[in-house]
C-alpha cells in the first residue's frame, strides 16, 4: 500500500491506491435461485438471480442460449434526494453495460430457450454502484449454479484534486476529473466493463486504468473468500455420500 | 500434464485445475489447453478425467431420470408438467391412455387435471424440445395421496445415505413410503398427516443440516424423540 | 429477425480478412468510410448538421430555449442530448419509447460533448439559480449501416459549431433579444471514434455487418487536444493491452474526424 505523499490526504484517510472497505455475503435471499449482497464502503446492493428460467413472452426465447436479463435498480431511498423509482435513462443504461460485463462470463448455451434475469437493487449509493453491482451479481450467479467461465470482478479508478486515485467514493467522483469503472474475468484478463468519463491525457488513462486492474483483482480475491466462507461448511454433504 | 488440486477441494469458476490431456468431465470446462471450473464445488480426478461435483445447480433432466411433476396446463392432446427445471415437462395423452387420444370420448382432465401431481420418467429432451415425460410403468402414474417436499438436487445423496442408511432410517421411524425424484422432488407417504409431517420435518433439517458431520446419529436422535411425543 | 443473423461464411471472411490486414470493403483497419458533413439543413433549427459516414446518416438538430438550472450548477446552462432511433433508418428499428440501444447512444454522444466541454455553459446563464439556457442536441439517426456513434458525435458537433442563436442582453435579471444573431459559446471540439474488436486485430468505424460479426466495441471520445474525455465499451471482452491500444487509435483516428469539422464549418 502506498502511503500518501506529503499533505495530500484523501478525506477518508485513505491512501491513493486503497479500496474502501468491502464486505460481500453469499446466498442471503431465500426464493432467489442465487443471491449476494455487498458493501463497497458506504454502497449498498442486493442482488438475487432467477434462472435458467422459463421466458415470457415466448418469442424473446433463443434456441442457442439462455438470454441474460439485467435490472439494475436504485431504491428511493438510495440518494441524498429521494429518487423516484421508475426507471431512468441512466439506470436503462448501466442494466445494460452491467448485463454486457456479465455475459462473457456465463455459459448461456447451456440452457436454450430458457431465461436468467438478474435484479440489482441499489439500497444506499455511495459512489461505484455499477462496480459493486458487477462484483455482487457474479456472486449470486455462482450461487445460483449458473455455469460460469469466471467470476467478474469489477472496481473503479480516477482522477481528484490532480490524482489518480483508486475506488473514488461518492465526494470524489462528484467533484473529481475523472472517473474510470472497470470489469475484469481475472482467470482469462479479459476486460468486460470499460467506461470513462472525465478527462485524462493519454498517459493518465493509462496510469488509472492499469490502478483500476489492480484493484478488480483484490476485488476478486475478496469474491473467493466470500464463497469459501459460504461454501467450506457445504463441502462434507458431498463428501460422505459421493 | 498437471493436476492443481487436492481431491476434493472446493474451487469456484474460474480455478485452474489442470493443465494438459484431461478429459472433461461434469461441470468443468477446457480453455487453451488448460482446464477450468466452471461450477461452485468439489474438484475430483478420476484417471484423465477432472470433473466438479456442483454444490448448487438446476436439476438437467436426462433420459431415464425418474422424477415427480406438478401438472400446470393443459394442451391440445398433452398436459403440460412442472419438475422444477427450467423445461417445462410435456406429458403426451398417448403415454396417459395407453394408446391414441381420442377427442370424443376422452377429456384430458378426467385422466389429469391442473394441479395434479405425477411420477414421472423422462423419455427424451435435447436441446430444441421436450422433456417428454411418460407416466407408463412401475411405480410411476398419478399421485393420490401424500405430501411434497424439495431438497436441492445436490443434496439427494445425503437424503439417501451411504447405501441408504439415511432414508431407511426414515422409513423405518416413521412407517412413511418415501419416492425421491432425480430433481429433488420426494413423495411421502404414510398413515397419518403427523408421520407425513415428521418426515418433513426431517428433510428440512437434513437439507440445512447436511454439512454438519454426524448427521444420521443425529437424525435417529431427532426422529426418535419426536416419534414418543407426537405419535 | 433474417436480417440480424449474420451468415458464418461472412462472418468467416471479416476474420479471415481482419487478420491480414483488410476488410470486406476493401479498406485498411484504421481507415474511415468516406465523410461528408453538411450543416444549417434544418433553418428552423439553432443549429443542425447531417454526417454521413458511409451510408450511414444522421442528423442533428440543436434548439435552444430557456429553463431552470440544475440545483447543483446554478451558474451553468444545460445541455440535454436525446437520440431517435426511428424506425424508418432501418428494418430492425421499431417505433416505441426509446430502447437501451438509443438510451446508450444519446449518454454516449451527451459524455463526449459534456466531459470534452464543447459548450461553454458558464457563458449560458441569464440569471444565476433562476433561468439559464437550455441547449437542446437532438440525434435523428436515418439511415443505419454501422457505426451511429461517430456519426452521431461529429453531426452534434458540427451542428453546435455552425449553430447561432439568438443574440440577447441581460438587463435586470431578464432576457432582451436583440437581431442580430452569435454563435453559441463553444470551448473544445470532442469527437468520439469507435473501434472493433475482430480476433486480435482492431479496426476503425465498423459497417453495419462488422458490427454485427465483432468480438467487442469501444467508442473513444477525444478533443482536440487529444485528451480523452469519454469511454463506452459495448459488449464483448478487450483484453488490457488492446484497451490502451485503443486509445491510442482514437487518438490518432479523430485528426480525420476534426479536419472533416473544420472544413465543414469554417470556424468564425
Amino acid at each position: 500500500m502506498v502511503r500518501t505523499v506529503k499533505e495530500f490526504t484523501r478525506h477518508d484517510g485513505r491512501a491513493l491506491d486503497e479500496l474502501r472497505p468491502i464486505k460481500m455475503q453469499v446466498g442471503l435471499l431465500d426464493k432467489a435461485d442465487g443471491s449476494a449482497y455487498i458493501e463497497h464502503g458506504r454502497t449498498k446492493v442486493l442482488v438475487a438471480v432467477y434462472g435458467p428460467r422459463d421466458v415470457h413472452p415466448r418469442h424473446l426465447a433463443s434456441p442457442e442460449g439462455a438470454i441474460l436479463r439485467c435490472r439494475y435498480h436504485m431504491a428511493p431511498f438510495s440518494t441524498e434526494e429521494r429518487k423516484n423509482p421508475a426507471p431512468s435513462r441512466r439506470e436503462i443504461e448501466l442494466s445494460k453495460v452491467i448485463r454486457e460485463a456479465l455475459a462473457p462470463a456465463a455459459f448461456l448455451d447451456s440452457f436454450p430457450r430458457t431465461a436468467i434475469d438478474i435484479f440489482a437493487e441499489v439500497l444506499q449509493a455511495d459512489g461505484g454502484t455499477r462496480c459493486a453491482s458487477i462484483t455482487a451479481c457474479s456472486l449470486a450467479l455462482a450461487d445460483a449454479g449458473i455455469p460460469l467461465r469466471d467470476l467478474v470482478a469489477s472496481c473503479a479508478a480516477g482522477k481528484y484534486g490532480g490524482r489518480i486515485l483508486l475506488d473514488l467514493d461518492n465526494v470524489e467522483d462528484q467533484e473529481g476529473e475523472a472517473d474510470l469503472p472497470v470489469a475484469l474475468l481475472p482467470a482469462f484478463d479479459e476486460v468486460s466493463l470499460l467506461q470513462m468519463n472525465g478527462l485524462l491525457t493519454e498517459e493518465e488513462f493509462n496510469e488509472a486504468f492499469n490502478l483500476a486492474l489492480k484493484g478488480c483483482k483484490r476485488v476478486y480475491e475478496l469474491q473467493r473468500e466470500a464463497l469459501k466462507e459460504h461454501y467450506v461448511a457445504a463441502t462434507s454433504v458431498v463428501e460422505e455420500e459421493t | 500434464m498437471s493436476v492443481f488440486f487436492e481431491e476434493r477441494k472446493l474451487v469456484f469458476p474460474g480455478e485452474l485445475l489442470a493443465e494438459g490431456d484431461f478429459s472433461v468431465g461434469a461441470n468443468v470446462f477446457r480453455e487453451g489447453g488448460r482446464v477450468y471450473a466452471g461450477r461452485i464445488g468439489l474438484a475430483v480426478q478420476e484417471d484423465h478425467m477432472v470433473s466438479v461435483i456442483a454444490l448448487r445447480g438446476v436439476y438437467e433432466p436426462k433420459v431415464g431420470d425418474v422424477v415427480l411433476g406438478k401438472v400446470i396446463d393443459l394442451g391440445g392432446s398433452s398436459w403440460f408438467v412442472d419438475i422444477g427445471c427450467p423445461y417445462t415437462g410435456v406429458l403426451n395423452a398417448s403415454d396417459v391412455y395407453g394408446r391414441g387420444f381420442s377427442p370424443q370420448t376422452d377429456d384430458l382432465s378426467n385422466a389429469l387435471a391442473i394441479g395434479d401431481m405425477v411420477i414421472a420418467e423422462v423419455l427424451q429432451f435435447d436441446r430444441t424440445r421436450g422433456p417428454f415425460l411418460t407416466t407408463r410403468g412401475p411405480g410411476l402414474g398419478k399421485i393420490t395421496r401424500g405430501r411434497i417436499e424439495k431438497v436441492t438436487p445436490a443434496k439427494i445423496p445425503r437424503l439417501i445415505g451411504k447405501k441408504g442408511s439415511m432414508i431407511s432410517l426414515l422409513r423405518g421411524e416413521t412407517g412413511c413410503d418415501l419416492t425421491v425424484g432425480k430433481n429433488g422432488w420426494v413423495l411421502v407417504a404414510g398413515k397419518s398427516a403427523e408421520d407425513e409431517e415428521l418426515v418433513g420435518m426431517a428433510i428440512r433439517k437434513i437439507e440445512r443440516e447436511a454439512h454438519v458431520p454426524g448427521l444420521t446419529d443425529r437424525m435417529a436422535e431427532f426422529l426418535k424423540s419426536r416419534g414418543k411425543r407426537g405419535g | 429477425m433474417s436480417l440480424k443473423i449474420v451468415p458464418d461464411i461472412t462472418r468467416a471472411r471479416i476474420w479471415d480478412l481482419a487478420s491480414k490486414g483488410k476488410r470486406v470493403d476493401g479498406r485498411e483497419l484504421l481507415e474511415y468510410r468516406p465523410i461528408r458533413v453538411e450543416t444549417g439543413v434544418v433553418e428552423k433549427a439553432e443549429g443542425s448538421a447531417q454526417v454521413s459516414i458511409g451510408s450511414t446518416k444522421v442528423l442533428v438538430g440543436v434548439k435552444v430555449e430557456t429553463g431552470e438550472p440544475f440545483p447543483d450548477t446554478p451558474d451553468e446552462g444545460v445541455l440535454t442530448v436525446n437520440a431517435e432511433l426511428v424506425p424508418l433508418a432501418s428494418p430492425t428499428f421499431e417505433p416505441g419509447p426509446p430502447n437501451e440501444d438509443s438510451i446508450e447512444l444519446a449518454r454516449t454522444v451527451d459524455r463526449g460533448l459534456r466531459e470534452g466541454k464543447a459548450l461553454d455553459l458558464k457563458k449560458l446563464v441569464i440569471a444565476p439559480g433562476k433561468k439559464v439556457f437550455v441547449v437542446f442536441v437532438d440525434v435523428y439517426a436515418l439511415d443505419y449501416d454501422g457505426n451511429l456513434v461517430d456519426a452521431s458525435a461529429l453531426a452534434s458537433m458540427a451542428a453546435l459549431t455552425q449553430g447561432k442563436m439568438r443574440g440577447y442582453k441581460v438587463v435586470d435579471r431578464e432576457v432582451v433579444w436583440q437581431d442580430e444573431k452569435v454563435p453559441l459559446p463553444l470551448l473544445h471540439s470532442p469527437v468520439a471514434v469507435s473501434i472493433g474488436k475482430v480476433g486480435g486485430s482492431l479496426l476503425v468505424d465498423p459497417s453495419l455487418e462488422e458490427e454485427q460479426t465483432l468480438e467487442a466495441r469501444v467508442t473513444v471520445s477525444v478533443d482536440e487536444a487529444g485528451r480523452v474525455c469519454s469511454v463506452q465499451k459495448g459488449p464483448g471482452c478487450l483484453s488490457p493491452n488492446q484497451v490502451l491500444e485503443a486509445i491510442g487509435i482514437a487518438k490518432s483516428s479523430s485528426q480525420r474526424l476534426l479536419q472533416e469539422l473544420k472544413e465543414a464549418v469554417p470556424v468564425a
